[in-house]
C-alpha cells in the first residue's frame, strides 16, 4: 500500500510534513536531512527539486533553490542520492518541484524513478488539474505516485470539490494568499477559510501549509485539519546550522511537542 | 488555421500552467475578456484612446532610399511614433481598461528594458490607477532613464532581486505579487507570454497594427497583402500584432528576426527557436531555453527587449509548422542596421526594431517583392547604448 495512504489511515491528526530543498545547504545533505526529521518525529518529508524559477516560493526558499543550483543539485543527482534512502528512512517521501526539469527528464523516466527510489507522491504547483487528467494522471497512477493538489481562500467551492474528486493523497491548503514564508500569525480570516473547508467533509485528508513555522501555527492549523507542512521555517533552521542532526531534531520537537 | 483551441493552446504550445493560488485570477479574465472587449462600451474607448491618445493609425511609409538599397518596396509600420515610442501602449491601453471593467483597483506589470513598464505606467497615470512595476535590480542599474520616467508618471518601482535580476526574474515577482494579492490587483503582462488567455489577448490588442497595414496597403499598392512582413521577436508583440491578419493567408510570408546576440554559438545569445527546446516557463508551454537539467539559462542581446529565454507560444507554433521564417540576427549587425535605416531614412530606430531592418540581408525576395517591416520603437531609449558601441 502507498505509504501516503498507509499514514493518513493510522494517523488521523497532528501530521507533520517537513519541506526541504535537495542540495541545501550543502550537496550531500539530502540523505542525512530526511534520515534527522524522521528520527525527530515528524511523518512526512517533501524533498524539494530546485528550479531557476519558483514563481509561488517567497524569498527563503527562493534562496535556497538557487543554493543548491549552484551547489550542483540536479534531478539525477538527486535520484542516485535517493537510490538507498529506503534503507533507512521508512516514512512518506514526497517530491515537490516545478514542472520543467521533470519534462526534460522525461516524464515516463521521471515516474519510474521516482517507483525505483521508494517516493510515494508529488507535489507540482504549476501543473493545473486539467492538465493533470489529460496529460499526466494515468502514468503517475501506473507507478503509485499519489498527486496532491493546493488550494486556497479563493478556491470556489465547486472547485474544491472538483479537486478532491480527482485527487488522491491529500490536499494542500495553502493558509492564506500568498506566496510561501512565515507570516506573523493566523487571523480570523483564514479560520473562517480552515471552518469552511472543514465543514465540506472531503473525502482526502488535508494538510495546512505556508506561513506554519512553531508550535503555536501548528497547533493552530491542527484544529482544523489532519495536520500541517513546514518549508520555510525549517530552510531558516538548517540554514546556517553547524549540527544539522541536532538543529533539526530540537526544531521539530519544539513544533509537535 | 492559426488559431488558438478552447484549451488556450497553439499546436503543442501554450496553455496555463499556473499555481492553483492564480486560478480564481486566470479563469476571471478568461471566462470575460473577450465579451468586455467586444463590447460597444469597451471599444469606443479603446478607440478613442488608440486614436487621441496614442496617436493611432500609426503612419505606414514608403522608405524610397532603403528600398532603392535592397531593391524591393519597402514601407515602414510606423510603430515607433506611438506615445511613449514603441508598441507596447496599444497593449496597456487595452488591458488598463479591461482592469477598471473588472472592477480592479492596482496594477502590476514586470518590465525589462523599462519600455513595457513605461508604458503601463502612462495608463496607470491616466486612469488615476495604482501602478508598481517590478524589474530587475540589474535592469534598473542599467536602464535609469526608464526607471525616472516610471516614478514621473507616479508608478512604484520594486527591484526583483532573485535569480539573475533580468527581465524573467521581474516576471517571476510580478507572479508572486499576484498570488499575494488576488482579488484587487490586475497583472498587465506585456508581451504574449504567460499563461492563457494573456498570448492571445494582447497579441488581439496588439493586432490593430496588422488590421492597419492591410488597409494602408490596399490604398498604395492595391492590395492589403504584402509580399512578406518583417517583425523582431523577443517574447513576440510586435511581431503577433504585425503577423496577426496574416496568419492565415498563406501567400504573405512571415518573418521574425530573433537576436542572436554575440553568435548563436557564443554562450551569449537569445535567439530561442535555435538553441530553445519545448519547456514550461511563466505559466505557457513553449520553446524555452534552458540546460539538460530544465533550469533556465539566462539570454543575452544587445537589445534589452529582445533579452528573454522564452517566445510566446504562438510564435513557437508558427516555427513548429513552418509558418514563419526565423533568422537570428547579431548584435553587431543590428547596430549596424540601425546606423543604416538612420543615415538613409532619417530614423534611429530602437535596437529591437534595426534587428528586423537587418533581416532584409538574410531573406531572399524578388526585385519587387512588397516587404512590410514593423518599426516597433523608436531608438530615444537606446541612445546610451549607441554611443557605447560607437560605430558611426
Amino acid at each position: 500500500m502507498n505509504r501516503i495512504d498507509q499514514l493518513f489511515q493510522q494517523k488521523k491528526q497532528r501530521v507533520l510534513s517537513i519541506y526541504f530543498t535537495a542540495g541545501f545547504p550543502r550537496l550531500e545533505d539530502t540523505l542525512p536531512i530526511m534520515e534527522a526529521i524522521q528520527a525527530a518525529g515528524a511523518d512526512i518529508i517533501e524533498v524539494g527539486v530546485p528550479y531557476s524559477d519558483p514563481i509561488a516560493d517567497g524569498p527563503t526558499i527562493q534562496e535556497s533553490n538557487m543554493v543548491a543550483l549552484q551547489n550542483g543539485m540536479s534531478l539525477k543527482k538527486l535520484f542516485s542520492q535517493l537510490e538507498k534512502m529506503r534503507e533507512t528512512v521508512q516514512v512518506p517521501v514526497i517530491l515537490m518541484g516545478y514542472l520543467n526539469p521533470i519534462i526534460q527528464f522525461g516524464i515516463e523516466d521521471f515516474c519510474k524513478k521516482c517507483q525505483a527510489v521508494g517516493v510515494d507522491g508529488l507535489i507540482l504547483p504549476d501543473l493545473p488539474m486539467q492538465q493533470y487528467l489529460d496529460d499526466y494522471k494515468e502514468m503517475f497512477d501506473q507507478y503509485g505516485l499519489r498527486n496532491t493538489f493546493l488550494i486556497s481562500p479563493q478556491t470556489s467551492a465547486a472547485r474544491i470539490r472538483e479537486i478532491d474528486e480527482k485527487s488522491n493523497g491529500f490536499i494542500y491548503m495553502v493558509s492564506s494568499h500568498s506566496i510561501t514564508g512565515a507570516k506573523a500569525d493566523i487571523s480570523g480570516e483564514q479560520i473562517e477559510y480552515f471552518n469552511r473547508v472543514k465543514s465540506m467533509e472531503l473525502k482526502n485528508p488535508r494538510l495546512i501549509g505556508f506561513g506554519i513555522s512553531d508550535n503555536s501555527t501548528f497547533n493552530t492549523a491542527c484544529t482544523y485539519s489532519h495536520g500541517a507542512i513546514i518549508g520555510s521555517a525549517f530552510i531558516k533552521t538548517i540554514k546556517n546550522s553547524q549540527n544539522l542532526s541536532a538543529d533539526i531534531i530540537s526544531y521539530i520537537r519544539s513544533v509537535i511537542q | 488555421m492559426i488559431q488558438i483551441d478552447e484549451k488556450g493552446f497553439y499546436g503543442k504550445f501554450g496553455g496555463a500552467y499556473i499555481p492553483e493560488m492564480l486560478h480564481p485570477n486566470i479563469e476571471e479574465l478568461r471566462e470575460n475578456w473577450e465579451q468586455i472587449v467586444a463590447s460597444p462600451d469597451f471599444q469606443e474607448e479603446f478607440q478613442m484612446l488608440l486614436r487621441d491618445f496614442v496617436g493611432r493609425p500609426t503612419p505606414l511609409y514608403f522608405a524610397s532610399r532603403l528600398s532603392e538599397k535592397h531593391g524591393a518596396k519597402i514601407y515602414l509600420k510606423r510603430e515607433d511614433l506611438c506615445h511613449t515610442g514603441a508598441h507596447k501602449v496599444n497593449n496597456t491601453v487595452g488591458q488598463i481598461i479591461l482592469a477598471k471593467k473588472l472592477g480592479k483597483k492596482r496594477i502590476i506589470a514586470e518590465t525589462g528594458a523599462g519600455q513595457h513598464g513605461v508604458a503601463t505606467a502612462t495608463v496607470c497615470a491616466l486612469m488615476g490607477m495604482d501602478c508598481t512595476v517590478y524589474m530587475g535590480a540589474l535592469d534598473i542599474q542599467r536602464q535609469r532613464p526608464n526607471v525616472e520616467r516610471m516614478k514621473i508618471l507616479g508608478a512604484k518601482v520594486v527591484p526583483a532581486t532573485s535569480g539573475s535580476q533580468t527581465l524573467k526574474d521581474a516576471t517571476n515577482e510580478a507572479m508572486r505579487q499576484w498570488i499575494n494579492n488576488p482579488v484587487d490587483t490586475h497583472y498587465i503582462i506585456g508581451s504574449v507570454v504567460g499563461p492563457h488567455p494573456y498570448p492571445e489577448m494582447v497579441a488581439r490588442f496588439q493586432s490593430v497594427i496588422s488590421q492597419e497595414i492591410k488597409t494602408q496597403l490596399l490604398e498604395k499598392e492595391g492590395t492589403p497583402n504584402p509580399d512578406i512582413v518583417i517583425a523582431c521577436v523577443g517574447g513576440g508583440s510586435n511581431a503577433a500584432g504585425a503577423f496577426y491578419h496574416y496568419y492565415n493567408v498563406p501567400q504573405v510570408r512571415l518573418v521574425a528576426a530573433e537576436a542572436a546576440g554575440l553568435g548563436i554559438n557564443s554562450g551569449k545569445s537569445a535567439a530561442t527557436t535555435v538553441l530553445g527546446t519545448p519547456g514550461v516557463l511563466h505559466g505557457s508551454k513553449t520553446l524555452l531555453m534552458q540546460t539538460e537539467d530544465g533550469q533556465v539559462v539566462e539570454p543575452h542581446s544587445i537589445s534589452a527587449g529582445l533579452d528573454y529565454p522564452g517566445i510566446g507560444p504562438v510564435h513557437a507554433h508558427l516555427h513548429d509548422i513552418g509558418r514563419a521564417e526565423f533568422v537570428a540576427v547579431e548584435d553587431e549587425d543590428a547596430m549596424k542596421a540601425g546606423i543604416e535605416l538612420s543615415r538613409l531614412e532619417g530614423i534611429i530606430p530602437a535596437i529591437e526594431s534595426a534587428h528586423a531592418i537587418h533581416a532584409l540581408n538574410m531573406i531572399q525576395y524578388q526585385k519587387d517583392d512588397v516587404i512590410v517591416i514593423n518599426l516597433s520603437g523608436r531608438g530615444d531609449k537606446d541612445l546610451e547604448t549607441y554611443i557605447k558601441w560607437g560605430g558611426y
